[in-house]
């Protein structure tokens, strides 16, 4: 009784009035760091689009609307509870691959540094489909490792298997592409996914045995393209390819540094204005805040991210719901390892890899994905009694 | 069931905050840690320093007048990192701008290629920086050129034309100087990774030789520069640092510019003079000094040519003729670079050192047609016998057979081919004495110290040609194994390593292997004039900053003193004074109002010119003036000139006609040597362009 009142309470509030029940430390650092990669993505691009005499607010603009979008979608996401998702898990997903397919086809997709990962639109919007299949991936997975028999059994060999068949389509169309820093995150997630599941220990280090074998055999045979390998080459050796892969990540490596304990005041790195980084308003955005914010800032940055990822295990673990823990562990999986890839790329950590910072890079695809991602998690949160 | 569930969620959030504080230790250690290496590193990458070269300063002579001095110049530049990408490799760029300047193509070719891309015979004239930077093509481009190429960039791509300043030696008095001027010219690779501690910025002109190079560092100024934050195409988006560049201090010097250019046209006339007699007059240098101080008053070198060829870019023709046997290497300064035997000019100091060893100057000596030195007959200089003649008169005649006797009987003195463990060498001594066989230390670039064939340098000598002689037959080519040759060629196998009889006979007439610059010379006669001071020959008087005031003024340096004591030296004016008024200089100076000491010199040369005939003998005069209270001391010698006399002696008499004002000639510096410094004002001199003239090498 006093169960079936509180949750109808919750519905109707969370109908009612926007964002009330939310996890608000959650909403709070999502809206910190959109705010900070506001600021960013415009000091990244303000200075060149100004001195080719071209509208120095044109990122800034574009990369509003996509968090209004993103933000839309995100809410939307938040209203039908995720349980019904379910139902539309299969279409979910079927979208995903059907946009893997299509990026894949010349005409459609678009190659940019190497990848062919775009879909462009007209008006100049692209959609990156890996992006969104990310989305497909975790909630599929989630929804078929849940659905055992009921939560008294821990997922069979069986529904393992066929949980990995439905990460390994989008998967390889992705890996076709080739976007090796998506299909990392992914695995990611899938791993981590697998592991919360319950399901036997054994496949957890069985697909670790997997992933690192099949990145060695990857390299070698040549199914990883060559830029991609010059790409590992320069995160081993920084010198192997100076001008290209090495340059720019001793660059990165420069940009951070020179920032300092405060930075040199955003809108003011002079390693920024020259844009002596490329992509960096969208992969490379954490020089930026580097140069311009210095240390307190990106310190801030990492804090708000491990607020987010805080609060996203604390959901986790809230819920009973196995589907909704298994949705909560891929997103912290996605959001944790494409923050980790990214941040880790610019600092010398990672070998260089194209994914975008969550929540701070320009990019719609990546937007829309992070915020649908941050809405699944406050769904599960809404929904939890 | 939940249990192992939340057990992997532990587990992956304590794998994930292991990340997140992996992010934040990398990034304390990047930003903190690290910050200030990284800092270095972007600033970098960001700032490019544009230099403005100061304005170079002024080169003026004694009294003012400007002999080195900036004007505005239009450069044409071409970048090869334009032309090279053309298909024809800017072929048909260089070919129309080589139209457009009315230059050949040829030179034009070469001053666009770097050095290295040329053969080494033929890098004369070619570009000495990067290939990535503008290379200058002409600086002496008329507007009309200029508007050409800038209004037809289609026709000229990598090709720009823009105002510049350029060094000009106006020659004003009609001076070259260009021996003592030297040239600048741009900063080489070479200049660059100097290890002399001098630092040059790329776009800087740099003196190369002469004057221009010995007080660079002065002239220079401090370049300006600006540092800018560039972006990543090399863009400017800001500037960081703004310094003005501080104009080069002006140089006075103790030239003065009339009387150089008196001095130049009397050694280019004595030339002249020695050709018209039948010499071959191939070159000669002509010095003046100031016996007081070692002041360079005038220092002339022939062949000549104009310095400003350097500047307005040299022709490869120009630039081969600078340096070939068959112009007689007109880059050559004899003054100071060239070495010949003093012959008879030597006397004076052979007279200190036969006094040193115990002769009178108040005896009389023997003065026989020839003297038999062994199994050698030594002949005097004309093979007449003077007869029983006091020291003054054989000095006064040029008798040489006397000096044979008394450097026999010395060497013998000293041991012969066996010396004595500590020889007295009165003669080497005496010469070392006076400066034979060590650089003067003039204020200019590449002087040579001549030689003193001495005991060291005989056994130096013999360690370096032993092989050569001792296995004559083998190593000499077969026309050169007369009989004579292989002679010598024995003796120097066996005794090379000792000054024999011969050599020390040789040396007391300042012949054999005995080798004085026209400069050691002049440096030795004002010492004697002085009273016995050897002064370091000084070409700068001052340094002045462009306001004026002083930065450095030069006092004379002494170099020593002369091995000869007052009586000597009080002889050797009388005896100098006799050469000219009834020796070998009269018929010379005959006639001239103002009293002149000096002694003429006919040196002997061996070896052959570069066609193959034999090389003439080498003229000299060396003297001072006025007799009674010296002030200048006046040297000329001429290559394969003829007598000293008749070739030199007139030409020393004619610069002293100039000095003095008599003849019917007006004086260069009726003021004589000024004792103040001038002030420089270059705006009197007006506006002036002086351009190459079309023979720059004088011929």
């Amino acid at each position: 009784m006093s169960m079936l009142s509180s949750r109808s309470r919750r519905d109707i509030r969370g109908g009612s009035r926007l964002m009330s029940g939310f996890d608000h430390w959650l909403s709070g650092a999502v809206f910190g760091l959109l705010a900070i990669g506001t600021a960013l993505v415009y000091s990244a691009t303000k200075q060149w689009f100004a001195s080719n005499g071209l509208d120095p607010q044109y990122y800034l603009k574009r990369h509003l609307i996509n968090i209004v979008i993103g933000l839309l979608l995100g809410f939307g996401t938040t209203l039908i509870d995720y349980r019904l998702l379910r139902a539309y898990t299969p279409i979910v997903w079927g979208l995903g691959v059907l946009g893997l397919v299509a990026v894949l086809i010349p005409g459609i997709g678009d190659t940019v540094n190497g990848a062919r990962a775009w879909i462009a639109f007209p008006g100049g919007f692209q959609i990156q489909p890996a992006e969104l299949a990310k989305i497909s991936i975790i909630v599929g997975m989630a929804m078929i490792l849940a659905e055992t028999k009921e939560s008294d059994h821990y997922p069979t060999h069986s529904d393992v298997v066929k949980g990995l068949l439905v990460a390994a389509v989008p998967v390889l169309l992705i890996v076709a592409q080739p976007d090796l820093g998506t299909t990392i995150i992914i695995a990611a997630a899938v791993v981590t996914i697998i592991g919360v599941s319950g399901a036997p220990a054994r496949w957890v280090v069985g697909l670790l045995l997997v992933a690192v074998l099949g990145g060695f055999v990857a390299v070698k045979s040549g199914v990883v393209s060559d830029y991609q390998v010059k790409r590992l080459q320069s995160f081993v050796d920084p010198t192997a390819d100076p001008q290209q892969s090495g340059y720019q990540l001793r660059q990165a490596r420069i940009t951070i540094g020179s920032g300092g304990l405060f930075g040199k005041g955003l809108f003011n790195g002079p390693q920024t204005n020259g844009r002596f980084v490329p992509e960096q308003q969208t992969d490379f955005i954490f020089t930026v805040a580097g140069e311009e914010i210095g240390f307190l800032g990106c310190g801030l940055i990492l804090l708000l991210y491990s607020i987010i990822l805080a609060r996203a295990f604390a959901i986790a673990r809230r819920t009973n719901d196995i589907f909704g823990r298994l949705v909560c562990v891929g997103v912290i999986a996605w959001f944790a390892f494409q923050t980790f890839e990214n941040i880790g790329m610019t600092m010398g950590l990672m070998p260089m890899t194209g994914v975008p910072l969550p929540f701070i890079s320009y990019g719609g695809s990546s937007m829309f994905a992070t915020l649908i991602g941050y809405g699944l998690l406050q769904n599960v949160h809404l929904r939890t009694r | 069931m939940i249990d192992r569930s939340r057990l992997s969620l532990a587990f992956i959030q304590i794998f994930i905050a292991s990340l997140m504080a992996a992010l934040f230790g990398r990034l304390f250690f990047l930003q903190i840690a690290d910050g200030p290496r990284y800092r270095e590193a972007a600033l970098n990458i960001q700032s490019r320093d544009i230099v403005t070269p100061a304005s170079r300063g002024v080169i003026v002579d004694d009294i003012g007048t400007p002999m080195a001095m900036n004007r505005a110049g239009l450069v044409v530049t071409i970048d090869r990192s334009v032309i090279d990408k053309l298909p024809d490799k800017g072929i048909g760029v260089i070919s129309r701008v080589a139209t457009v300047l009315g230059l050949e193509y040829n030179d034009l070719y070469i001053r666009t290629r770097i050095c290295p891309e040329l053969p080494k015979d033929q890098r004369i004239g070619c570009w000495n920086g990067t290939r990535y930077q503008p290379i200058p093509v002409t600086k002496e481009a008329t507007q009309a050129q200029a508007l050409n190429i800038l209004e037809h960039s289609d026709l000229y791509p990598g090709v720009n034309a823009e105002p510049v300043s350029m060094r000009n030696y106006p020659s004003f008095e009609g001076e070259y100087a260009t021996h003592v001027l030297g040239y600048v010219g741009p900063v080489t690779d070479a200049d660059l990774n100097n290890t002399d501690g001098k630092s040059y910025f790329r776009n800087e002109l740099i003196g190369k030789a002469g004057l221009e190079y010995q007080y660079d560092s002065y002239l220079r100024g401090q370049a300006g520069i600006k540092t800018v934050i560039v972006d990543r195409k090399e863009a400017v988006t800001r500037q960081s640092q703004n310094t003005k560049p501080i104009p080069g201090d002006n140089l006075i010097l103790n030239i003065n510019a009339k009387l150089q250019s008196v001095v130049e046209a009397e050694l280019a006339a004595s030339i002249q003079r020695a050709k018209s007699l039948g010499h071959r007059g191939d070159s000669g240098a002509a010095i003046v000094l100031d016996v007081k101080t070692g002041a360079v008053l005038a220092m002339a070198s022939y062949p000549t040519y104009d310095p400003n060829i350097w500047e307005n870019g040299i022709t490869v023709k120009q630039a081969q003729s600078l340096y070939s046997e068959k112009t007689a290497v007109p880059a050559l300064s004899r003054a100071i670079q060239g070495a010949y035997a003093p012959a008879s000019t030597f006397k004076v100091i052979s007279t200190s050192a036969a006094v040193r060893a115990g002769y009178s100057t108040d005896a009389s000596y023997n003065c026989p047609a020839s003297v038999m030195i062994g199994n050698r007959e030594f002949k005097n200089f004309d093979s007449k016998a003077a007869g029983r003649i006091s020291l003054k008169t054989a000095i006064a005649i040029s008798c040489d057979s006397m000096w044979y006797q008394i450097a026999y009987d010395e060497w013998v003195r000293d041991g012969g081919l066996k010396p004595k463990p500590s020889p007295n060498d009165y003669f080497f001594t005496t010469a070392k004495g006076y400066g034979v066989g060590k650089k003067t230390g003039i204020d200019l670039p590449s002087e040579i110290s001549g030689r003193l064939p001495d005991r060291d340098w005989k056994k130096a000598w013999y360690a370096q040609n032993k092989d050569f002689y001792c296995n004559y037959k083998a190593r000499a080519p077969k026309s050169q194994q007369t009989q004579l040759l292989l002679d010598i060629a024995r003796e120097n196998c066996l005794d090379g390593d000792k000054v024999r009889a011969g050599d020390a006979v040789n040396f007391s007439i300042g012949q054999g292997d005995t080798l004085l610059t026209p400069l050691q010379l002049a440096a030795a006669y004002a010492a004697i004039a002085n009273g016995g001071t050897l002064y370091q020959p000084q070409v700068a008087k001052a340094i002045v900053k462009p306001d004026g005031t002083i930065v450095k003024q030069f006092k004379p340096v002494v170099n020593g003193t002369i091995p000869a004591d007052k009586k000597t030296i009080s002889f050797l004016h009388t005896a100098l004074r006799a050469v000219v008024t009834s020796g070998t200089a009269a018929g010379a100076f005959a006639g001239l109002p103002v009293e002149v000491s000096g002694k003429t010199g006919t040196g002997q040369v061996f070896g052959k010119n570069w066609d193959g005939t034999r090389k003439g003998d080498t003229s000299w005069f060396a003297s001072f003036a006025p007799s009674n209270k010296p002030q200048y001391a006046v040297v000329m010698m001429v290559s394969q000139g003829g007598f000293g006399a008749s070739t030199s002696g007139v030409g020393v008499r004619h610069i002293y006609e100039y000095i003095f004002g008599t003849n019917g000639k007006t004086s260069v510096m009726p003021n004589g040597v000024p004792t103040s410094l001038p002030t420089i004002d270059t705006t009197k001199f007006g506006s002036f362009a002086k351009k190459t003239t079309s023979k720059a090498v004088k011929k």
